[in-house]
């Protein structure tokens, strides 16, 4: 019996209230001492979500697909400027989905997780982390109907494809940060959730996803400069749907944008995040 | 105070930890604040408005007051109090889910919460999924989880639905996982929360007689429970809460009878 009980005597657990790093560092050793957790968070979303249905993975593609056919139905002669209005649209549709599919979701998991947060010390930004992840491998496998849809409307899938990446990356690190400061507005008032979602469709369409850039008057395209998913949706364009390199003023201020948000969501969540335990 | 009162050969304190009773849990003036807000204010537009008014006012509620106390290696340890009086509140401080106002917590060694048990099981995944899934939460890591896990299945005695979903088990075959996860590897402190009643009553025997072993390898037990014929029999030193304070701290009998007597 006693053979089953190891007990490592070297690494012994200290947790001392009073001896701590500052908040944003602490955050981050514990996540990274819980990376487990993470994968097996984004694990138990991805499997019991495609566990459930026939159609399984078929319905992460069929929701912006859908939503292509009718934007492309009613706006591809409005909008006839543009080469292959459905990949536009898709290219465009993908990478919003997964900004507001997954901000969604984390804030979801880190306030209605309240009483698993009472019963059980985890750090809790692993939850909106996890959330990310699942979101990421939802956006790898919706790039296959992308890359379908371009082929049939013949727009030429080029190398610069593999740069995707990047787009995917910084998109994933603004997420999480607009995830992290939602949630700790929605600690002290909840309706700031429902809020959000308001916020999510008014940003949509002061986006150019559905229209091109030039539409808009030259006033509010000054203004574009200070929409971080205008930079990011259009990073992710020009590496697959113009399949180019981008240059670098396309590409720093999408990443300045998103680290900062990222930095300062981190920062502010971390000193927020032990209040959850405190509100029922 | 430290040395513990004994009662009965049960609560022998352990040989096994030769003589080390170093504190694993230190409480040092300890106060845990809540701020409830004197009318509830739920929404931001709500909170918008009276802030403009004036009118956001707080009232404070001390959820525990200045309490100090130590839980030595390899000790029983019981809380008692009337519902509301701090218990939660300090097996939550211990747990490391709340951190105090005021006052410093200092706790060695993992400590294995009784109260989470089954925590973040999903009905969909598999039991030998949730097995991983839950261990994690408990921070393990994967490499530790392989290892661990036939010993997990043998204790839930589950081989047979272990590749089930968790939705074809019963509520007992449940806490059969959850407690074998959460106590296979021995903590140095455990959290047990009235939660005794696991599964069939064999299966209770084989969790008191885990919980017993670890008293005896050395563990230290913070203990909840209503029941005082359970605090007198298994703990060896009592602190009873009231009202957020620390009313009284001793040997169970000298401390249960004082309780009992306040509370009738």
């Amino acid at each position: 019996m006693k053979s089953l009980f190891t007990q490592s005597e070297e690494e012994t657990l200290i947790y001392d209230s009073a001896r701590q790093l500052p908040p944003a560092l602490e955050e981050l050793k514990e996540v990274l001492r819980y990376r487990n957790l993470v994968y097996q968070l984004v694990r138990r979303d991805v499997v019991s979500r495609y566990k459930r249905s026939v159609l399984g993975v078929a319905w992460t593609m069929l929701n912006p697909l859908g939503m292509m056919i009718v934007l492309t139905l009613v706006f591809s002669q409005l909008f006839n400027s543009i080469e292959g209005y459905a990949a536009y649209v898709l290219s465009g549709l993908v990478a919003w989905n997964f900004f507001s599919q997954t901000t969604s979701a984390a804030i979801a998991s880190l306030v209605w997780g309240g009483d698993f947060f009472r019963r059980i010390y985890t750090p809790r930004s692993v939850f909106a982390i996890s959330s990310i992840g699942t979101g990421l491998v939802n956006l790898v496998l919706s790039l296959v109907p992308l890359l379908a849809v371009m082929l049939v409307v013949g727009v030429a899938i080029r190398p610069a494809i593999i740069l995707s990446l990047l787009p995917m990356l910084l998109l994933a690190c603004f997420s999480l940060g607009i995830g992290l400061l939602i949630s700790s507005l929605a600690i002290y008032f909840p309706d700031v959730v429902e809020m959000y979602q308001i916020i999510l469709t008014a940003w949509f369409y002061l986006t150019p996803i559905v229209y091109p850039f030039d539409v808009l008057p030259e006033q509010v395209q000054v203004l574009m400069n200070y929409n971080p998913m205008y930079w990011l949706v259009r990073l992710f364009r020009i590496t697959i749907y113009e399949g180019r390199v981008p240059t670098a003023p396309e590409l720093f201020p999408a990443m300045i944008l998103s680290l900062i948000v990222l930095g300062l969501g981190w920062w502010v969540f971390a000193r927020k995040s032990d209040e959850f335990a405190y509100r029922t | 105070m430290n040395s513990p009162i004994v009662h009965n050969p049960l609560t022998q304190p352990s040989t096994a930890s030769n003589g080390d009773t170093r504190p694993v849990i230190e409480l040092e003036h300890v106060t845990v604040r809540y701020r409830v807000p004197k009318e509830q204010v739920r929404t931001f537009k709500e909170y918008a408005i009276r802030r403009v008014q004036g009118k956001v006012g707080h009232q404070e509620f001390l959820a525990l007051n200045d309490v100090s106390l130590t839980v030595n290696r390899g000790e029983v340890f019981g809380l008692v109090g009337a519902n509301g009086a701090g218990k939660t509140t300090l097996l939550r401080l211990v747990a490391r889910v709340m951190r105090p106002s005021a006052g410093r917590v200092r706790v060695v060694g993992r400590v294995a919460p009784l109260l989470a048990m089954g925590a973040g099981f999903h009905n969909e995944l598999t039991g030998r999924e949730n097995v991983y899934l839950n261990g994690a939460l408990l921070g393990f890591t994967r490499a530790e989880m392989d290892e661990k896990f036939k010993r997990i299945v043998d204790f839930a005695e589950l081989w047979d639905f272990i590749d089930a979903p968790l939705r074809t088990y019963s509520s007992g075959m449940v806490a059969r996982l959850g407690f074998a996860v959460a106590t296979d590897t021995m903590p140095e402190i455990l959290i047990v929360d009235e939660v005794l009643s696991v599964g069939d009553s064999a299966f209770q025997q084989k969790s008191l007689a885990r919980i017993n072993s670890f008293r005896d390898n050395g563990a230290s037990i913070l203990l909840v429970s209503h029941t005082m014929d359970m605090i007198r029999q298994m703990c060896q030193r009592v602190a009873w809460l009231d009202q957020g304070q620390l009313r009284m701290m001793g040997g169970p009998d000298e401390v249960v009878d004082a309780y009992l007597a306040h509370s009738l």
